[in-house]
């Protein structure tokens, strides 16, 4: 970028920013960095800038950076909860496409610093981060890359078996946390007699990394609606020329499509937004301090569940699909039906919700788990190889009961074979 | 409120590439465990264009407790007029590639991997076994090979067509002078230049020849016929590839034995009745009028189902021991499909023979390829051996 590229960048990135103060927007001190592709797609496969290694990640930003590279898809930003907020902007943007992102950063830090699912998040995570993976890297220097890279694989399989709103204060100790326990990884730490010291750290490390992403993972639809919602605002009101109006447009369009297999969160989102804003107008209540309020009170699921309703299910054209025999088949079109669907499938994030029901089962000092069923049944292999997983990090049998095939069972592994009863 | 722009200097940032490269490892390290599968791959042998192949790999999963996304309802968005029993996406047995857990997905990571690669894994620990200095005196001929593209280097080195690909493709990215874009040479900054880098490489000449024989009678069916095959495309690909002067006689036999091309050997017919002698006859013929052991390493391979005439055997006998004075190392592969190895096979009577220079293998499936290429192409300890 040349250097008056950059002032002007700084320009238009500072008076959108006083737009959306006007607007009513109220975001943390912001931080934009442009950078190249590379580097765009290693944070955007990491997470974050400072996150740990693992192969998991190279795996994603090979992937992203294939279809960067295949012109099939971009990420154009991505932005950190953090205060400051931090911004990553990809360095071959045009200005009007830097312009419409900074628009939707600016709503997506209000968003970080005003719903309530994010009140208790830290917000110093990247250097946090940056301390946990160094140590996580003296323990690769110390022990070895491979045993660290086992662990990591066996630790990264029940990531996201955590309790986000439970406070446990740290030293809270064993007799004191009553069974049923939904923090598996919490559990682990405490309890399990075969980890060394610097396991539980990388079990703690891993656990607290899911509990400050978890809030997004449960506002994505919001989130990026809410971001969506305003980048379109502001945007109309800077004096774009003829040539970036249509960019505008184009790009606007471009990231609300419809998706057959998946719902698209930027456009199911903006279209609940505006349409609560309306409805609250056309009720004389004032629909645009309604979707303040809503911003910061709901997650998606709440969102869709009293928000979403038929007559959008019906516009958005949703449908429930499964499989049928060899193909995937619409199954559902009431609008009700659809609905309730997309709340389940949302529900918990998506997570299976499991516990610990016992940690000395059959006395024997065994694992014994409880999935809280729903209908909807686990994935047989991937459960089989996370209990191989969890064997590795308790170190006696695990079991797991749930339901499989319409009938109750338990599911075990006991370090060299797999049972089903 | 404060706003911040900046600018800095990401060049040295490797994260993403290195974890791609211990992913990529990772990649290599599965399809080494199932290499055995993939040496007998039809899609590999068979199809010759094929650069890219897809290999399903279960190690690279992420597993973790989720929904099994086939028995789950799934939400997505119509055009307008979508209706109940309107499909969606047609399956193959386990979906669409999309890894996503909340999303129908395929059951196992598919890592692609080209040809080359797959071949670089097969045939990395093979080396000719007993490869000797001949009385043709080694020559070692210095070449230059093209390793790879990079950012800096020589000006004479440039590589023009990726550098002007590289500058258009930017250019179209960053949106400026699209207009003239196709009239005039974009304009070529600093990063968009390519460079090639050669790196002087030693290549050693030892004079060798492989005589590969295969049995084409009727008895060999369409497994054992493929065994061969199988056999044959990774060894031909193997000395061609590491060994700069190795020569290959082809020979198929059924009661006689003829010397073919390359594409007569992998794509003839099979017929008639079986006497392996002939080949041996030929192989020896062609040994003594055209390489000589003193100047040449001789190396003879045949592979047959074993089911030779009775009264032919030992005749063969004679003509192996007769081989195994002037070559290096011979190979003998049995194939045995679902017919049991009965006292009469050549097995049984090579079996007795006590050489260190012979080996035999029996191959009952397709599995059992590559312990074979390893067993003939294996390193000997032994004071010229690499």
């Amino acid at each position: 970028m040349e250097q008056h590229e950059r002032d002007s960048l700084e320009q238009e990135i500072a008076r959108i920013g006083e737009k959306a103060k006007e607007f009513g927007l109220d975001f943390f001190d912001m931080r934009f960095e442009v950078c190249p592709a590379d580097v765009l797609y290693t944070f955007g496969a990491y997470g974050m800038p400072t996150r740990f290694s693992h192969w998991s990640f190279g795996k994603a930003f090979h992937r992203m950076k294939m279809q960067y590279d295949y012109n099939l898809s971009r990420i154009y930003e991505l932005v950190v909860n953090s205060n400051p907020c931090y911004a990553f902007l990809l360095n071959t943007n045009s200005l009007l496409q830097n312009k419409l992102i900074a628009a939707h950063v600016f709503a997506h830090s209000d968003f970080f610093k005003n719903n309530s699912r994010f009140q208790r998040t830290q917000r110093d995570m990247i250097e946090s981060m940056s301390a946990s993976s160094e140590r996580i890297r003296k323990y690769e220097f110390l022990y070895g890359k491979a045993i660290v890279e086992q662990f990591l694989d066996a630790a990264l399989s029940i990531a996201e078996q955590v309790d986000p709103y439970l406070r446990k204060a740290w030293n809270q100790a064993k007799e004191e946390s009553p069974l049923p326990e939904k923090d598996i990884l919490f559990f682990l730490i405490h309890h399990s007699k075969r980890l060394e010291e610097w396991q539980r750290d990388i079990l703690s490390i891993i656990r607290n990394e899911m509990l400050y992403f978890w809030p997004q993972m449960e506002t994505k639809i919001m989130n990026e609606g809410w971001a969506s919602y305003w980048h379109l605002r502001i945007l109309r009101e800077l004096d774009l020329d003829p040539s970036e109006s249509i960019e505008f447009a184009r790009m606007h369009a471009a990231v609300t499509q419809p998706s057959m297999r998946t719902i698209n969160p930027y456009l199911v989102g903006i279209k609940i937004f505006e349409d609560v804003e309306r409805r609250w107008n056309e009720a004389g209540q004032g629909g645009r301090e309604k979707i303040f309020e809503v911003r910061e009170s709901e997650s998606d699921v709440s969102f869709l569940r009293n928000y979403l309703t038929k007559e959008l299910v019906e516009e958005l054209d949703l449908y429930v699909y499964k499989r049928v025999k060899d193909d995937w088949q619409i199954v559902e079109k009431r609008r009700d039906v659809v609905r309730d669907g997309l709340v389940a499938a949302l529900t918990h994030c998506g997570v299976p919700y499991i516990v610990v029901q016992d940690g000395d089962y059959n006395g024997n000092g065994e694992l014994m788990l409880h999935h809280s069923y729903e209908g909807m049944e686990l994935d047989p292999t991937y459960t089989e190889k996370t209990l191989e997983y969890l064997f590795r990090l308790w170190g006696r049998p695990v079991h797991l009961e749930t339901v499989y095939e319409g009938a109750a069972r338990i599911f075990t592994y006991d370090g060299r074979d797999h049972r089903h009863r | 409120m404060q706003v911040v722009v900046s600018h800095n200097d990401w060049s040295l940032y490797r994260k993403g590439q290195l974890d791609q490269k211990r992913h990529r490892e990772k990649v290599k390290e599965a399809v080494k465990q199932n290499l055995s599968d993939l040496v007998a791959e039809e899609s590999i042998i068979l199809s010759d264009g094929k650069k890219v192949l897809k290999v399903p790999i279960r190690s690279l999963e992420e597993y973790k407790f989720r929904f099994d996304a086939g028995k789950r309802g799934h939400v997505g968005h119509g055009n307008g007029n979508s209706k109940v029993g309107d499909v969606i996406a047609k399956g193959k047995n386990n979906g669409t590639a999309n890894g996503a857990g909340d999303e129908p997905g395929t059951d196992y990571y598919e890592a692609e991997i080209t040809i080359e690669e797959l071949q670089e894994l097969i045939l990395e620990d093979l080396i000719l076994p007993n490869l000797k200095e001949k009385k043709k005196p080694e020559i070692r001929t210095l070449t230059y090979e093209f390793r790879d593209v990079r950012r800096r280097g020589l000006i004479g080195n440039l590589d023009k067509k990726r550098t002007l690909l590289e500058a258009m493709r930017n250019t179209a990215l960053r949106g400026r002078d699209a207009g003239t874009l196709g009239v005039h040479p974009p304009p070529i900054s600093d990063e968009d230049l390519r460079f090639k880098t050669w790196e002087q490489r030693y290549k050693v000449r030892s004079n060798a020849v492989v005589l590969a024989m295969m049995d084409t009678s009727g008895s060999m069916g369409n497994f054992e016929k493929y065994i061969a095959r199988s056999f044959y495309f990774w060894m031909v690909r193997f000395l061609r590839t590491k060994y700069d002067q190795v020569e290959i006689v082809f020979i198929a036999h059924d009661t006689n034995a003829r010397e073919v091309t390359e594409e007569e050997f992998f794509r003839k017919g099979e017929s008639g009745g079986t006497r392996c002698s002939s080949a041996y006859e030929l192989a020896l013929a062609i040994i003594d009028t055209r390489y000589p052991p003193s100047e040449y390493n001789v190396y003879p391979f045949h592979f047959s189902d074993g089911d030779n005439f009775p009264s032919d055997n030992a005749r063969c006998l004679k003509l192996v021991t007769g081989l195994l004075g002037k070559c290096n190392a011979f190979g003998y592969g049995e194939i045995g499909g679902s017919q049991t190895i009965s006292e009469s096979t050549l097995m049984s009577i090579y079996q007795r023979i006590e050489d260190e220079k012979l080996t035999c293998v029996t191959i009952k499936e397709k599995s059992q390829v590559y312990p074979a290429l390893k067993a003939f192409f294996q390193k000997c300890e032994g004071p010229l051996a690499g």
